[in-house]
């Protein structure tokens, strides 16, 4: 089963969620998490994994041969991210633009184009006490974070329980972690912003067509407009975290709070049997 | 023209109450919401907009079954995985149009999309240039840069000399689209680990495109021993910490208010972020 975490932007308390969850389970099941967060990742800061591997993520980026190029400017006419620009005597590439689609290299018309791969960031993996860890990292400066994310994904372990930890926002890299998920968790907090976030978060999981559950966290710091809208919109809040500057403290430190306060070990096993009712009872239900 | 952006890394460090207070404090400004994915600035500023526009960006393969010959030509070559049974999964699809150009029988056509609007809004600290992207719509970088224009434009058609930008988070295209060329920017962090962590990242980007930095610790008394880290981090960067905000529920009270802290309540808080505005002009003027 595949669980992912987004909470329509970050602050929010996701990663907190993320880990304890995940330490949580492990003790019976077995437990991958997945930090697809990649431009800020953060779960290793609290799960302190031991990496054994990683794995540069690259996208191949075309060169131009200037001895056999005409500078017809047909790549740059087809490039549609303006990526190439032909001079009477010179043909650039400006590679952080280039999407990688190859277009360019296959319909040059003289063949002078060929493909180098360039690093745009990193996927690494190893352990943590038992809990698989993998995660992505965008190299600053590069601006396109989800073919990080295919590669943190493309890791992902269908034996067992997968926890994808996502990025904020509602658009493309979030789309990107959150498809293909069993079930989507969205956190929250009880606030303007809080709430405000929560709705675009819903209206992306259910666009995907994505089961979803609410955590509020940092409840008591707020209003009540975030429970309203859940009860209108038929969303169950299947976690409630009370402001509490004890857990801020862990949470400050980098310590999960399930091992600070190991009490919390139970809500989250709950938390994840009320998950696991919501899936099945979806996949038992006749397809409409 | 200066332009100052705020960012934070990662949202949820209170970089948009300061801003909304910012809004307060600023005399002669044009307001900008470049955090297009989940703007919050409007909850805080309530916006009439002045001016709607639609945002067209971004391409989408469409296939015309009628014309398919299936080949296969064109799912064979997508690295974008975005065509499967003749069909286009526009989610997948990166608009690169590679396909248009290789089917033999000219079935593909790419279409604009429309991926979300754009606002000039009247707030009752002057106009408010900001953009709602559509649902799973990518792009947010061009949005942004869009955001910037607009609100570039309408300070010089009313002379005004400074544009306040409330920056997305992360570290990727939008925020990118957000820092060039900008005159300062406003790091709003967190005295927690993944806070300094984040810190450490976003100041990168600022360096990688050349664009001054100042730091602004956000609950500060929240975790001392952090506190004291980032202080040492940014000193040792030759980035200067111009205010801590201690932390404070009047900053939530405010905000479910739909008022900016320093209008809200006088302490602490809206001390400090006096402070911080304080350093930011005279940053600014020098
Ligand atoms: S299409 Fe090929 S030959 Fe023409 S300008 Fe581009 S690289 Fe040169
Ligand atoms: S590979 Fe695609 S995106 Fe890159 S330069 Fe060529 S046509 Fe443009
Ligand atoms: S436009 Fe590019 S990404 Fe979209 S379907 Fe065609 S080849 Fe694939
Ligand atoms: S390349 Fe054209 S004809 Fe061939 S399968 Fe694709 S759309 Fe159909």
């Amino acid at each position: 089963m595949i669980i992912s975490i987004a909470s329509g932007k970050g602050g929010t308390g996701k990663t907190l969620v993320a880990t304890s969850l995940a330490l949580s389970l492990k003790e019976n099941t077995r437990v991958q998490l997945l930090d697809c967060d990649v431009e800020e990742p953060n779960d290793h800061i609290f799960l302190k994994p031991i990496i054994s591997e990683s794995q540069a993520v690259c996208i191949p980026t075309p060169k131009v041969d200037e001895a056999k190029c005409t500078y017809c400017g047909r790549c740059a006419e087809i490039c549609a991210y303006h990526a190439i620009v032909v001079f009477p005597k010179t043909a650039l590439v400006f590679a952080p633009l280039c999407h990688g689609c190859g277009a360019c290299s296959y319909l040059c018309p003289e063949k002078a184009i060929s493909e180098e791969n360039r690093e745009i960031g990193v996927v690494e993996w190893g352990h943590s006490d038992g809990i698989q860890f993998v995660q992505g990292r965008l190299n600053v400066g590069e601006a396109m974070a989800v073919p990080v994310i295919r590669a943190v994904k493309a890791r992902t372990s269908h034996d067992g329980i997968a926890i994808i930890d996502v990025s904020p926002g509602t658009s493309c890299p979030v789309v990107e972690s959150v498809k293909g998920s069993d079930f989507c968790l969205l956190v929250t907090e009880p606030t303007p912003f809080g709430l405000n976030d929560l709705a675009l978060a819903v209206e992306t999981v259910r666009m995907l067509k994505i089961p979803c559950g609410v955590v509020v966290n940092r409840a008591g710091v707020g209003d009540e407009k975030v429970e309203e809208y859940c009860r209108k919109e038929d969303i169950p809040i299947l976690l409630t975290i009370p402001l509490d500057t004890s857990i801020a403290h862990l949470c400050s430190q980098g310590i999960p709070l399930v091992e600070g306060k190991p009490e919390w070990k139970d809500s989250f096993l709950r938390l994840f049997d009320a998950i696991g009712e919501m899936v099945n009872e979806r996949d038992c239900s006749p397809k409409r | 023209m200066k332009e100052i952006v705020v960012l934070s890394g990662k949202g949820g460090t209170g970089k948009t109450s300061i801003v909304g207070s910012f809004a307060a404090l600023a005399k002669d400004k044009v307001l900008a919401d470049c955090d297009v994915d989940a703007a919050d600035l409007h909850l805080l500023l309530q916006p009439v907009a002045r001016e709607k526009q639609e945002f067209w960006s971004g391409q989408a393969a469409q296939i015309d079954s009628q014309k398919c010959i299936q080949c296969g030509l064109c799912q064979e070559m997508c690295r974008f995985e975005a065509i499967k049974d003749f069909k286009v999964d526009s989610v997948s699809c990166e608009g690169c149009g590679f396909c248009a150009h290789l089917c033999p029988v000219q079935a593909i056509a790419l279409r604009e999309n429309m991926a979300g609007h754009w606002f000039i809004s009247d707030t009752r600290y002057g106009p408010l240039v900001h953009a709602r992207l559509g649902i799973a719509q990518e792009n947010s970088g061009k949005l942004v840069a869009l955001v910037r224009q607009q609100a570039r434009e309408l300070a010089e058609k009313q002379g005004s000399s400074l544009i306040i930008s409330d920056g997305p988070p992360g570290i990727g295209c939008p925020v990118i689209s957000s820092l060039s060329g900008a005159s300062l920017a406003v790091l709003v962090t967190e005295p927690t680990l993944s806070g300094i962590h984040d810190m450490e990242r976003v100041l990168g980007v600022c360096r990688h495109f050349g664009v001054p930095a100042m730091a602004c610790i956000n609950k500060c008394d929240s975790n001392d021993y952090n506190t004291y880290q980032i202080v040492r981090y940014c000193h040792s960067q030759n980035v200067e910490v111009a205010a801590q905000i201690p932390f404070d529920n009047t900053v939530t009270e405010a905000m479910i208010q739909g008022l900016p802290v320093v209008e809200y309540r006088q302490n602490d808080v809206s001390r400090q972020i006096n402070v911080l505005w304080e350093t930011i002009t005279g940053r600014l003027t020098n």
